[in-house]
């Protein structure tokens, strides 16, 4: 016997509400695509462009504890954040992130790169030196490609020294995307 | 394969039983009072989730669950809406249910259940075969060997 969307829903908002969840996830709508949007009791843990919802949801399993649940209500201030950015309505993100996961230089790395202002852009070696790894310019790309936040810890901001885009997680095309929509480039 | 079945994210194992057990409580309780069991059996098992070793007989383990559930709506609130016939209660006034857990500890988790459901719970057959995946015969079977090595471990002829 199938159970109706409304008890579903109920059942989901109750096991968030009660506390009981290691993380409560759910997929958002976009203009560059769906995304995967995760959170802990201390904020957002994770946004992805990865398509599989599954594998990422086995993924905070592991690193996070088994109690992974969809749940739409603890995701709706992100939504509503990432609906307003999107509509041009928004430069600056007012969330709560949680960063317990990152090892101390990228969490060091994440945090700069979080006061990279909307629509700038800076280079990877100039994110290392105001991460006081001036030399570090690569490791910071490597930080940079596995940001576990994309989009709210804006490392699409981020360029090659030369100005080119060089990569992006979730593909060149959005980078272009995010980059033009704030007006960094045209 | 792995050695031990590792413990699936609470999301797969929740949508992987809800209909199941939804199903299971609304022939015990009709449809209504099923909508409150169904919460308060996830719930249950959201809480005890993170203390689970493995991930095996999760389908069993969630029944269980469903069944003590169904058997506490009973007991505070009876309606004419339940039908589970008499309360199960032991001479000294511990639920049957409790006492037959205690005592199936250390079985094998499906012959465990089977018993448990059976002779705890009275569930027939079908229902137990629907709750453990599997058929009535085979519950009936799980729950006979579960007896037979009961008896042998308590000494009982």
């Amino acid at each position: 016997m199938k159970v109706s969307l409304e008890l579903d829903n109920r059942f989901r908002d109750t096991a968030a509400a009660a506390g009981l969840l290691d993380v409560a996830y759910d997929v958002v709508d976009t203009p560059i695509g769906k995304l995967f949007v995760a959170t802990t009791e201390r904020g957002l843990c994770r946004i992805s462009y990865d398509p599989d919802s599954e594998r990422v949801v086995e993924n905070l399993a592991r690193t996070r504890g088994t109690r992974v649940l969809r749940a739409p209500r603890p995701i709706d201030d992100v939504r509503r954040q990432l609906d307003e950015y999107f509509d041009q309505r928004r430069q600056e993100f007012e969330l709560n992130v949680d960063l317990q996961l990152a090892a101390e230089f990228s969490r060091r790395v994440l945090q700069e790169l979080a006061r990279v202002p909307y629509g700038e852009v800076t280079t990877y070696g100039e994110l290392a030196r105001r991460s006081e790894r001036p030399r570090a310019a690569r490791a910071v790309g490597t930080v940079m490609n596995r940001n576990p936040i994309p989009i709210v810890l804006p490392c699409h901001r981020v360029v090659g020294s030369t100005g080119s885009l060089t990569g992006y997680g979730g593909g060149l095309e959005r980078k272009e995307a995010l980059l033009k929509l704030e007006g960094a480039i045209l | 394969m792995e050695a031990v079945a590792t413990i699936p994210p609470f999301e797969s194992f929740y949508t992987e039983h809800r209909d199941a057990v939804f199903g299971f409580l609304a022939r015990r309780l009709g449809r209504t009072a099923a909508e409150d069991a169904f919460q308060e059996t996830f719930l249950r098992a959201l809480r005890a989730y993170d203390r689970l070793e493995h991930g095996r007989y999760l389908r069993a383990w969630v029944f269980t669950i469903a069944a003590r559930v169904a058997i506490d709506v009973h007991r505070t609130q009876p309606s004419d809406k339940v039908s589970l016939g008499p309360e199960p209660v032991s001479e000294d006034a511990q639920p049957a249910y409790l006492e037959l857990e205690h005592l199936a500890e250390q079985l094998p988790p499906t012959e465990r259940a089977a018993v448990v459901l059976r002779y705890g719970y009275d569930l027939p057959y079908a229902e137990i075969g629907a709750a453990l995946g599997s058929s009535a015969d085979a519950a009936r079977q799980a729950a006979s060997s579960g007896i037979r090595r009961l008896r042998g471990k308590e000494g009982i002829a």
